[in-house]
């Protein structure tokens, strides 16, 4: 099935843009392909594009780079590039270890951070680690502006984006990379059945003060709960300045059940399962954060086991 | 248009091709490099993998002109070439070796993976190469030979030589009986040259496309087409009314529309035809047809078919939506119930299941008269069932069936799956009326939609038995959903009922089954052939009375096991070649083999449990149908040998078997024999690929057809040599009398020169059988298996892995140990599929598992280790004393799994499949039966 006329392979956002601009609306950003091809062919039932704008051969959103402690990811690195980075699994874990469960390796080889951010799903594995590290992303929108926008905001609701990837690129991701004493862990929920999206996916960025007994900050992500990716916050504060040991864990999980209420999803899972899985994974993913943060050491887990 | 650079296999190509290509496209279609395989388009099974400069990518999601440039490397740029000739790569060594390939569709994309892995790392573990391997799907071998292929092609790369062959021990291997043999094109399937049927093209070749329907069940209140006509490049466009013959078609009852023109069944009924220049044309004119329809109340369910509310899918038909009560009546149950002590009574629910072999339905058909090689109309297909599509095609094209020519391709995989008319019939309509040949490939999603599977069932049974452990009474209700159209359901349901007591000496059984018409999508054949269903209830039972009396059920089994001189549910008294008595032994022994053996125990959180199963499966199509294969053999003066048979290889082999009786009773090497399979022209009808029967049947038509050539020849040259004709003997390629010889090739040329033919046509009756009812031998062998299943439960997810799976199964005789091994590790996976991962969903008659994505079967990433063991209790008739062994091993494993998980973690399952979700909440509550399974979380 013919899917799309012309194939354009731009090599700066600028040219992106402009090629975007000049097939208004009808021509749409590929990186990986990897949701848009499968979408295009069984989803939509619209007319065929007039064309694609291939972003992977932009240089800016290949790179990925470390300043000032913090980490640029452009925003067509593929999940193979993050999952073989050192720096990232040293101090952003659960980035590689969220990567490294997306899909085989062919999927890993052209798939996007881009790509799974712009698809917006409330529990995009890459997605659920960004948000747990507090990334920005920077947007090059149709009308020529760039700006840096706050990952959260990208989100409207279930596969909706604040981007229109028949106009808007996503260029870039930042955040700030792990320092003493802090470290983050990634873990999820799947089922052997049905789609390859997780029943529940957990992310965590732990702080701890200078005798690495106590938190002092700590940032969860766990989803689909919501609509949109978000912050389990009332988690969060349930751990600020507490010893890290299993009574604040177990505190943790009382006040996760308490605020968080997961919903039934089709062929996915029930409410009731996903309220067990939510404890399940901040028993797994908390402790492991902990453990790394108190260590300085941490390597990435279940990388290709997804 | 646009120019395309790409350096494909070390060669520079510029093209001139639309930007809108995938990579696939460009290779298959503008390169004619056609090993690399479309298999979904959904980037989910693997077997498109193409090498990138060096990064191993789905080619069907790569947009070809993204490849600007690069340096692609595809199956058949693995092999070296040069001057002495082709120089296979390791891993393709290592894959003939370890005999890792079956059907062969899937093998480019696994050996591309695996080289792309071997290339970063030549020493990888069995977790590195799931890792890789995860989403590269094979259907057939169950992965355990490819693990150790890949192991072994690292071995040879790092200089370490290749690793020894997992070769299964066999009783008398004879000369060429009992030895791996490997099939004849070995070597093709491993370069990617074999042809499957989307890989051949025809000058002038059309393409063509189905209209299906839009409702599963609706009156058609007219259909336009004369836009789609008019669109141009469509070459012709076809609903009913163009049918030239009978415009029903099926393989027992005539039941199913070659194009619906009234009324339509299910959603994958075909509405109408369109051929075009192109496969882009031909779907844009798809859209174009207008059809109305007034939708019909649905059937969604067997048990509501049988309701006198539920709308009735044949008007008219006598009987209404109940396509067949099948009843088995055995003993006296009042009695058999009122001796038993316990009495067990549970509800079982099984899926409908898909066989989503990795190769999608194509048929390519060429009118009469086109050209020198295609004289009659001419069907390219790979079909189980050849010379019924021939009969299938020319009813509905209302000609003779010798003017039809069907012309079998390989088959990638089938399962069942490929018995029912795909698009045999429509592309015969499409080429005679544009006289032109047309090419039909149907997408995944098209076959996901449209072809028969697995009958979803709903099985009760109550089972009795003495607390001294003796079996006393059976009684069970099956209903089975046939969906839409008859397809195999009368046969498929009669064995789930008939096996219902399970291969056990039951006194006294009462089984009513009854199979039912439905809205779904038709169900028919598929490996097990409904005793896969029917063991999932009764192996659970099974444990369910071993426990309430208190015994193991190993004991338990094996005090009821059938054995030489039982009488089955059905009336037939066991003669010979009953060998379950001896599986189990050979898996308890197993199980038991560390001493400290325990049903079930816990490891910190996670549970571990041992469960077992024992299964039966006739061989051949018994119940009194006349069961019979023709084959020919002909020897050549070179000294070679050709066997003709219309019969299926979809990967199980049959080649290698069928060579190996020629050769064994004309005491020639292996490879001096070469078959030819399933052309109606060339080859005599071997009757379906179905039942387990190939082996016994089309084995003993070409073990006696080799044999009467033999005693043809015998005559010739014991004139020449003046020795009597039984003490020739036929060893070695040669004819040996006491002191003299001569070749086998010197012998063929003398019985010619006398004028004595070398072509022997042999028709094979097999023994015959009595139909359900009457008593007697309803089959005339059986083949028996037990499996035990040790499985992990992690306590905080409800996650079930299976560990490990020991089998034994008794196929009377190891024709070819390594292909029955094949089949064994395949048929454990696909039952694990079964049972954990495989659910075609359909709600209210509308599929929701239309992409591959939404059905996912068991991958690499699922393969526990695998013990399997033969055991051969000959039969008498079979060839050399071999029985069936295709369908066997998918029998028992679903139930093994499940007693695996009840004594892991002391919740019992009774829908499949398990839903973890489900399982982990009963564990919490404390509950012991889960009735949910993964598609009833909505
Ligand atoms: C077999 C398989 C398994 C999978 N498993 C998982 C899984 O386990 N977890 C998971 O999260 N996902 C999974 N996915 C989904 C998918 O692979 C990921 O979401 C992936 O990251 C998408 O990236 P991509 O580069 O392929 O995106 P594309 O398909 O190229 O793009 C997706 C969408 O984003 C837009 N887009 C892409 N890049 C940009 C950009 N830079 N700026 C603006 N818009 C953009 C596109 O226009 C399109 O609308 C799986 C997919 C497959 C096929
Ligand atoms: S992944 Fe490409 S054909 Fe299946
Ligand atoms: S050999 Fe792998 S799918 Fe058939």
């Amino acid at each position: 099935m013919q899917l799309w006329q012309d194939y354009h392979t731009p090599t700066s956002v600028e040219e992106a843009i402009q090629h975007l601009s000049s097939y208004a609306g009808n021509s749409r950003i590929i990186a990986g392909g990897t949701d848009l091809l499968i979408d295009l062919q069984f989803n939509h039932e619209g007319p065929m594009l007039d064309a694609l704008i291939d972003v992977t051969a932009i240089p800016e959103m290949t790179r990925l780079t470390e300043e000032n402690g913090w980490c640029t990811v452009g925003g067509a690195v593929t999940h193979t590039n993050i999952v073989k980075s050192a720096l990232i699994e040293s101090k952003a874990t659960c980035l590689v270890e969220s990567c490294g469960v997306v899909g085989g390796p062919q999927v890993r080889n052209v798939g996007t951070l881009g790509g799974n951010v712009a698809h917006a799903l409330p529990a995009g594995d890459g997605t659920t680690s960004l948000v747990a590290l507090d990334a920005e992303a920077e947007v090059a929108w149709g009308d020529g502006r760039r700006e840096w926008l706050p990952l959260v905001q990208l989100f409207k609701g279930p596969g909706v984006s604040a981007l229109d990837s028949s106009r808007d690129l996503l260029v870039v991701f930042r955040f700030k990379l792990c320092g003493d004493g802090e470290a983050t862990a990634f873990k999820r929920i799947m089922r052997p059945q049905g789609v390859a999206l997780p029943v529940l996916g957990c992310a965590v960025w732990v702080k701890l003060d200078e005798s690495k007994q106590n938190y002092t900050a700590a940032r969860i992500c766990i989803g689909p709960i919501a609509s949109v990716p978000a912050r389990a916050s009332e988690v969060e504060l349930a751990l600020y300045g507490q010893p890290a040991n299993d009574d604040t864990l177990e505190k943790a999980v009382k006040i996760a059940h308490e605020t968080l209420h997961p919903r039934t999803s089709k062929y996915r899972a029930t409410a009731e399962y996903r309220d067990h899985m939510i404890e399940t994974l901040l028993r797994q993913a908390l402790p492991l954060a902990v453990k790394r943060a108190q260590t300085g050491v941490a390597q990435a887990e279940g990388v290709g086991m997804g | 248009m646009s120019e395309l650079r790409l350096t494909i296999n070390g060669v520079h190509h510029t093209l001139d091709v639309p930007q809108s290509r995938t990579l696939a496209e460009v290779l298959r279609y503008d390169l004619g490099l056609t090993g690399t395989k479309i298999g979904c388009n959904e980037a989910e099974c693997g077997i498109c993998t193409v090498h990138v400069n060096g990064t191993p990518i789905n080619s069907c999601i790569y947009p070809a002109f993204r490849a600007q440039g690069k340096t692609i490397v595809t199956i058949e740029g693995l092999a070296a070439q040069d001057e002495s000739g082709e120089h296979l790569h390791p891993v393709q060594e290592a894959f003939i070796n370890h005999c890792a390939v079956q059907c062969g569709f899937c093998t480019p994309g696994l050996m591309m993976t695996a080289t792309a892995l071997l290339n970063e790392n030549p020493n990888p573990d069995d977790k590195d190469i799931k890792v890789a391997l995860k989403d590269t799907y094979c259907r057939c071998t169950g992965y355990t030979s490819v693990i150790a292929a890949i192991k072994s092609a690292g071995s040879v790369i790092r200089g370490e030589g290749a690793l020894p062959v997992n070769d299964p021990p066999i009783d008398e291997p004879m000369n060429v009986i009992g030895h791996s043999e490997k099939v004849q094109d070995i070597v093709e399937r491993v370069t990617g040259r074999a042809k499957y049927t989307d890989d051949y093209v025809f000058d002038g070749m059309l393409f063509a496309r189905t209209l299906r329907s839009r409702y599963p069940h609706a009156r058609i209140l007219s259909i336009d087409t004369s836009a789609a006509k008019a669109f141009p490049g469509v070459q012709a466009v076809l609903t009913a009314a163009d049918v030239p013959g009978e415009n029903l078609h099926g393989l027992v009852h005539f039941d199913w529309p070659v194009l619906c023109g009234d009324k339509v069944r299910y959603m994958g009924d075909a509405v109408a035809i369109i051929a075009a220049d192109t496969q882009e044309i031909a779907d844009k004119a798809l859209a174009l047809i207008l059809v109305e329809y007034e939708p019909l109340g649905v059937v969604a369910d067997p048990v509501y078919a049988r309701t006198p509310e539920a709308p009735v899918l044949h008007e008219g038909r006598e009987g209404g939506n109940l396509l067949k009560h099948i009843k088995v009546r055995h003993g006296d149950m009042e009695k058999g119930f009122a001796e038993s002590d316990v009495i067990i009574e549970r509800t079982y629910h099984t899926p409908t299941t898909e066989h989503a072999f990795l190769e999608p339905e194509c048929a390519i058909g060429i009118p009469a008269g086109y050209d020198a090689e295609h004289e009659k109309l001419t069907i390219y297909v790979g079909s189980q069932i050849p010379y019924q599509d021939r009969n299938q095609i020319a009813r509905a094209m209302n000609l003779p069936d010798e003017a039809v020519r069907v012309r079998g391709t390989l088959i990638g995989g089938g399962f069942g799956g490929k018995e029912d008319i795909a698009g045999q019939i429509h592309v015969s309509m499409l080429a005679e009326v544009t006289q032109r040949p047309v090419k039909m490939l149907y997408t995944r999603q098209e076959s996901l939609l449209f072809h028969p599977k697995r009958h979803a069932t709903v099985i009760r049974i109550k089972t009795g038995a003495k607390n001294d452990g003796t079996l006393m009474a059976v009684e069970a209700e099956l209903y089975g959903d046939g969906g839409a159209y008859a397809s195999l359901s009368d046969k498929v349901m009669t064995r789930a009922t008939t096996h219902a007591t399970g291969p056990y000496n039951v006194p006294n059984a009462k089984i009513d089954c009854y199979a039912m018409y439905t809205n779904n999508p038709p169900s028919g054949a598929f490996r097990g052939f409904g005793v896969t269903q029917s063991a999932f209830a009764v192996e659970q039972n099974m444990d369910l009375i071993a426990e309430a009396i208190g015994m193991d059920a190993v004991e338990f089994r094996l005090k009821n096991a059938q054995k030489v001189g039982v009488t089955t549910g059905t009336g037939q008294l066991l003669r010979e070649s009953v060998g379950l008595i001896e599986t189990i032994e050979k898996v308890d022994a197993d199980m038991r083999a560390n001493g400290h053996f325990q049903w079930g125990w816990r490891e910190g959180d996670m549970a571990y449990g041992w469960g077992i199963a024992c299964a039966y499966k006739n061989t051949g199509l018994g119940g009194g149908a006349p069961d019979k294969s023709d084959a020919e053999v002909e020897a050549f003066e070179d000294g070679s040998v050709e066997v003709r048979s219309s019969s299926a290889d979809m990967g199980q082999g049959l080649v290698a078997v069928l060579a190996q009786c020629a050769a064994e009773e004309l005491g020639l090497p292996y490879n001096h024999v070469r078959v030819l399979l399933s052309d109606t022209d060339l080859t005599p009808n071997g009757g379906p690929t179905t039942a387990s029967r190939q082996t016994f049947m089309s084995g003993n038509a070409v073990r006696l057809a080799a044999a009467n050539l033999r005693d043809a020849l015998k005559t010739v040259v014991s004139e020449e040599f003046d020795y009597p004709p039984d003490r020739l003997r036929f060893e070695e390629g040669l004819v040996r009398a006491n002191g003299s010889s001569m070749s086998f090739g010197e012998a063929v040329k003398l019985a010619k020169k006398q004028g004595i033919s070398t072509r022997i046509l042999h028709e094979y009756w097999g023994p015959k059988t009595q139909p359900l009812g009457t008593g007697g031998d309803m089959h005339f062998a059986f083949s028996y298996a037990t499996q035990a299943a040790l499985c992990s439960v992690d306590l905080n997810t409800g996650v079930v892995s299976v560990e490990k799976i020991i089998s034994a199964t008794d196929i009377g005789r190891a024709i070819n140990p390594l292909l029955l091994q094949g089949q064994i590790e395949g048929g454990i996976i696909m039952a694990m599929g079964n049972c954990l991962t495989e659910s075609y969903i359909v709600e209210n008659g509308v599929p929701w598992s239309t992409l591959l994505s939404r059905y996912k079967m068991p991958s690499i990433k699922h393969t526990p280790q695998i013990i399997s063991h033969l055991v051969e209790h000959r039969s008498s008739e079979g060839p050399y004393g071999a029985k069936g062994v295709g369908e066997i091993p998918s029998i028992n494993t679903s139930p093994a799994i499940a007693n695996a998980i009840y004594n892991a973690v002391g919740v019992r399952v009774f829908n499949i499949p398990v839903d973890q979700d489900a399982l982990l909440r009963a564990m919490r509550k404390g509950e012991t039966e889960v009735y949910a399974a993964w598609h009833d979380v909505k």
